[in-house]
């Protein structure tokens, strides 16, 4: 299959080793140079610098041969126009957006776009959904275990009390994707720092979930 | 237009400034809405509508200006996905009558165009001002020499 993916953050990058890895021809649109330098060394992909919701950049991205385009921006609104130029100028058949505000995603299937995602409204509904939790809680693994998305609550042993993310050198290949603290749940940053009793939901690699593990509770599995 | 009518201006840059002055002192009801909330110095004294401070990618910032019950729409932001966004909402989740939209990029309008969208391209009026205020000089040029 054919896809394109634009966007420039982790989860672009995460999607687009996984692709790569199932022997489909992956294309990444980035707006930023630097980032789009650092995809090309790190994935066999096509990269292309631009602004993926642009008709040239599409085209030079071969939009009219690609089965699939995933718009994964942080901005509803690049997401929906790179989605429907896609499928109506250039009649990709199937599009995929991220949808950052949740009460968009029924606008953008009416709007034509095949799927759209709200990993606000994902991320909430596995939380209720896990009202009775032990220390760790295994939610689930992303195709046949190549990534594992677990729960874990820090207590007042662990090393990681106080510190913040980007102090604690997570393993590349492992990140913290929620923090769920008194009933919040908020997405870090690397100045975000850690406290007793959040609740972590990790989304890592199995080869570095050990080592993220013990840097965050100080024990191994 | 004699009607008072409820109009809601997206963007309150100089183009959205002007247009949000001139309709509310035609007797419209208007509400201006910009996420940079420093922009509203530029509505003119006679302006006597609503500002409201937000970010107009977010569903909840347009349902608080009350678009629902908008006549018209119009999306006149710096950022053309942002327009096309908004003006599309307008229409189909907000049922606002009528939407209009400016798209800077002639690529992007010639496409929306096409799905519906009443767009105007102040890119391509300047240019078509500009290229006729050049005839008229030159064809004074002609026939002055």
């Amino acid at each position: 299959m054919r896809i394109i993916l634009i966007g420039d953050d982790q989860l672009a990058y995460f999607l687009s080793k996984k692709f790569v890895a199932e022997k489909h021809r992956v294309t990444i649109i980035n707006a930023h140079p630097a980032e789009a330098i650092k995809f090309s060394h790190q994935i066999k992909a096509t990269v292309i610098v631009g602004d993926g919701t642009h008709p040239t950049i599409l085209k030079e991205a071969e939009v009219e041969k690609t089965d699939l385009v995933l718009a994964l921006t942080s901005h509803d609104e690049d997401n929906l126009v790179a989605c429907q130029i896609a499928q109506h100028y250039y009649g990709v058949p199937r599009t995929i957006a991220l949808v950052n505000d949740p009460a968009h995603q029924q606008f953008f299937e009416q709007m034509g776009i095949n799927v759209a995602f709200s990993a606000t409204q994902i991320l909430a509904n596995l939380i209720e959904k896990r009202a009775d939790f032990e220390d760790i809680t295994n939610f689930f693994a992303v195709d046949r275990g190549q990534i594992t998305v677990t729960e874990i609550i820090l207590h007042e042993d662990s090393p990681a009390l106080q510190k913040t993310l980007q102090n604690l050198e997570l393993p590349t290949g492992a990140l913290i994707g929620c923090i769920i603290r008194e009933e919040r749940a908020f997405v870090p940053h690397g100045w975000s720092n850690l406290q007793i009793g959040d609740r972590l939901i990790l989304i890592s690699q199995p080869e570095h979930y050990e080592q993220l593990l013990e840097i965050l509770t100080g024990k191994a599995e | 237009m004699k009607k008072s009518l409820y109009i809601a201006v997206i963007g309150c840059g100089r183009l959205g400034a002007i247009l949000a002055s001139d309709l509310s002192k035609q007797g419209h009801k208007v509400v201006v809405i910009d996420v940079d909330n420093s922009t509203f110095n530029h509505l003119s004294k006679e302006f006597s509508g609503f500002s409201i401070a937000g970010n107009t990618a977010e569903m909840s910032v347009l349902e608080s200006a009350k678009l629902d019950q908008a006549e018209i729409a119009i999306a006149v932001t710096g950022k053309d996905n942002l327009n096309i966004m908004v003006s599309q909402l307008a229409k189909t989740v907000f049922e606002v009558p009528i939407v209009l939209t400016r798209i800077l990029d002639p690529a992007r309008e010639e496409i929306y165009q096409k799905l519906g969208l009443t767009t105007i391209s102040t890119t391509k009026i300047s240019a078509v001002a500009f290229l006729d205020t050049l005839q008229q000089k030159l064809n004074v040029l002609n026939v002055n020499s």
